[in-house]
């Protein structure tokens, strides 16, 4: 037998070495992030002189300033406030209207579809026949390509569907026994009930526009188009490309100054939207929504 | 049979025959048109364009004009160093990063399950869950700046008196970098779901274990992980049967590598992108190119899903 002391002990011992372990692999993980942050801040003459930069010495903006001074960081920037903004109304628009319709069990066809939409997950045409459908709706050098092509996510319609199942149908019976109209139940009851669960996926949809690029560098090819994530990948991954002209152009205007702090004034700037609804997508998925995806 | 049925049913569905089904539906069919639209047009319309595999493309007589060449395509591409190097990567960066990378939100669900202090777990979570939602083109920008020559992990380095390290255009340390950022990037998130099965395990079980003198391994064991083995078999079908598109990660390889490490790193969708984009390949070639990987890719999910529902567990389908 193992009496209940040693029990205790053990677990209080496996509890801090938890903490500890937990606690060092988050280091390990925030630690890129802080060290985006610090170089964004730091003076290029304190950054030089350090051996290893890792204590914040020096506070200045000079990095940001130029960053938000830079026209095609600003153009990229509205670029992807447009796409985020109209990817998110016609994404949600298809979304609700066909996990409302999809989560009516009994409707004939119902299930073929549901089928055919699953196996779009498990299976696709590829990359050239997907370009040339892209390219024949005329889509090429079009801001939209980052709207429509993308609007669907298969995997958030499922959860969305299972999540309509689930509302009582007593709630949209009667409504119907007064007339109304399927639409409209789902405007005016089925939408307002599910508000919070449908903003979740909103805010789901727009930082996948947000974080957008794989389209944009397929169809766009006029850097005034371009929107934030390409701007980024020239300024941060190479500076030879189509849109070399942006690096290009930024990296001369600055020849003086420090580049790796305006590389990562651009990241701490461009993730600010991310950070601003992080807090609510983890307050909602947590509560294990996703966990509904897996069944069915 | 009873008469004393709720009247309102009968008249919105008058009668069970498909017309008066359908009818009764109709709404929901409005409301589907559009969804139905898009799948036809983004989803299918390219699974048609697969017929290019068994063609010569003319660009001017467009998918349906093009000449039938047969297999000629298949035939080319085992003389193809190119393919063959990237097929062989696809294998080995998927089989590699799911063999690693698959434990690691267990691990790290069961570790954050045990923590007691609420707010650290959440606060640990919040840490884990982050990079999920950064874009690979930033955090491949954010490893590139860290793994440069004067980024903060040489500097580390050459305090400690070592010799500068340059993965990213070292071919042997490549992969390894593939694998440990994706874990980064995803391992937090990946746990989530762990953590919600986690959650409804009933606490009186986990009494009733300790008042018989289990300790909080034997709990783990016994207790812990049998509620989560079912997820863990579902997610493990689903991750290998999209292995080869997840687990090679376009995102992640294509913003990550350059040409000093293609040997090891250049992938069958890395390859299907940049020939037919840069050197601007012949479009037959590349869609066959993809079919064999979207056909591997169908039979791995379905040896995966039969494995699974052999061993006693729930597949997918």
């Amino acid at each position: 037998m193992i009496n209940s002391k040693t029990l205790k002990n053990e677990g209080k011992l496996f509890s801090i070495l938890n903490i500890i372990l937990l606690g060092l692999l988050s280091v390990i993980a925030i630690f890129p992030f802080y060290n985006v942050f610090i170089v964004s801040l730091a003076k290029i003459e304190v950054i030089v002189k350090q051996p290893v930069y890792i204590i914040p010495l020096s506070f200045d903006l000079t990095s940001y300033k130029q960053i938000v001074m830079e026209p095609k960081f600003v153009n990229a920037m509205l670029v992807s406030i447009f796409v985020t903004v109209s990817g998110v109304c016609l994404s949600m628009l298809l979304s609700v209207l066909g996990a409302y319709a999809l989560s009516k069990k009994n409707m004939p066809g119902r299930n073929f579809l549901l089928a055919a939409i699953l196996f779009t997950m498990f299976f696709n045409g590829g990359l050239i026949p997907y370009y040339l459908v892209v390219k024949n709706a005329g889509l090429i050098n079009n801001v939209l390509c980052m709207v429509i092509p993308p609007a669907i996510n298969t995997f958030y319609l499922i959860i969305m569907k299972n999540y309509f199942t689930t509302i009582p149908a007593s709630l949209e019976e009667s409504a119907r026994i007064d007339g109304a109209n399927d639409i409209f139940i789902l405007i005016r009851i089925i939408i307002p009930t599910s508000a919070p669960f449908i903003a979740t996926f909103a805010l789901f949809y727009s930082v996948d526009r947000w974080n957008e690029w794989w389209n944009a560098l397929m169809f766009i090819n006029e850097s005034k188009k371009a929107p934030l994530q390409i701007f980024l990948r020239e300024i941060l991954i190479n500076f030879s490309n189509q849109f070399s002209t942006m690096a290009e152009a930024l990296r001369d205007r600055n020849k003086t100054t420090y580049l790796k702090g305006i590389q990562m004034a651009a990241v701490v700037v461009s993730s600010i939207p991310i950070l601003l609804v992080y807090p609510y997508l983890q307050k909602h998925f947590v509560k294990g929504i996703l966990v509904g995806a897996l069944k069915e | 049979m009873k008469t004393s049925r709720i009247p309102v049913f009968k008249t919105s569905l008058k009668d069970s025959s498909i017309a008066g089904k359908i009818f009764f539906y109709r709404y929901f069919y409005l409301m589907l048109l559009p969804v139905v639209i898009w799948y036809f047009v983004f989803s299918y319309t390219p699974m048609y364009g697969i017929t290019l595999a068994f063609k010569s493309f003319n660009y001017n007589e467009g998918i349906i004009g093009s000449p039938w060449i047969g297999f000629q395509n298949f035939l080319d591409m085992v003389k193809d160093p190119g393919f063959i190097s990237a097929f062989k990567n696809t294998l080995i960066i998927s089989f590699c990063k799911l063999l690693i990378h698959f434990p690691v939100p267990i691990i790290l669900s069961i570790l954050l399950n045990e923590m007691t202090r609420r707010r650290l777990k959440k606060v640990y979570q919040t840490i884990f869950t982050f990079p999920h939602f950064i874009s690979w083109v930033v955090m491949s920008g954010i490893i590139i700046s860290i793994l440069s020559k004067d980024g903060i992990v040489n500097q580390i380095i050459s305090v400690f008196g070592g010799d500068a390290v340059s993965p990213l255009v070292t071919s042997s340390q490549f992969r390894t970098v593939i694998y440990t950022t994706h874990i980064w990037k995803q391992m937090g998130w990946d746990s989530i779901i762990y953590l919600a099965a986690l959650a409804n395990i009933n606490p009186e079980l986990l009494e009733a274990a300790s008042i018989d003198g289990a300790g909080r391994f034997q709990k783990i064991m016994h207790i812990t992980w049998p509620c989560i083995r079912g997820t863990a078999a579902i997610l493990l079908i689903l991750q290998i049967g999209l292995m080869l598109n997840i687990g090679s990660g376009f995102d992640q390889i294509f913003n990550l590598y350059n040409s000093s490490v293609y040997d090891v790193a250049d992938t069958i969708d890395t390859f299907i992108f940049r020939t037919t984009f840069t050197i601007g390949s012949d479009f037959g070639y590349m869609t066959a190119v993809g079919l064999v990987k979207s056909v591997i890719n169908l039979l791995l999910l379905i040896t995966a899903n039969y494995t699974v529902r052999k061993l006693g567990e729930q597949g997918i389908f």
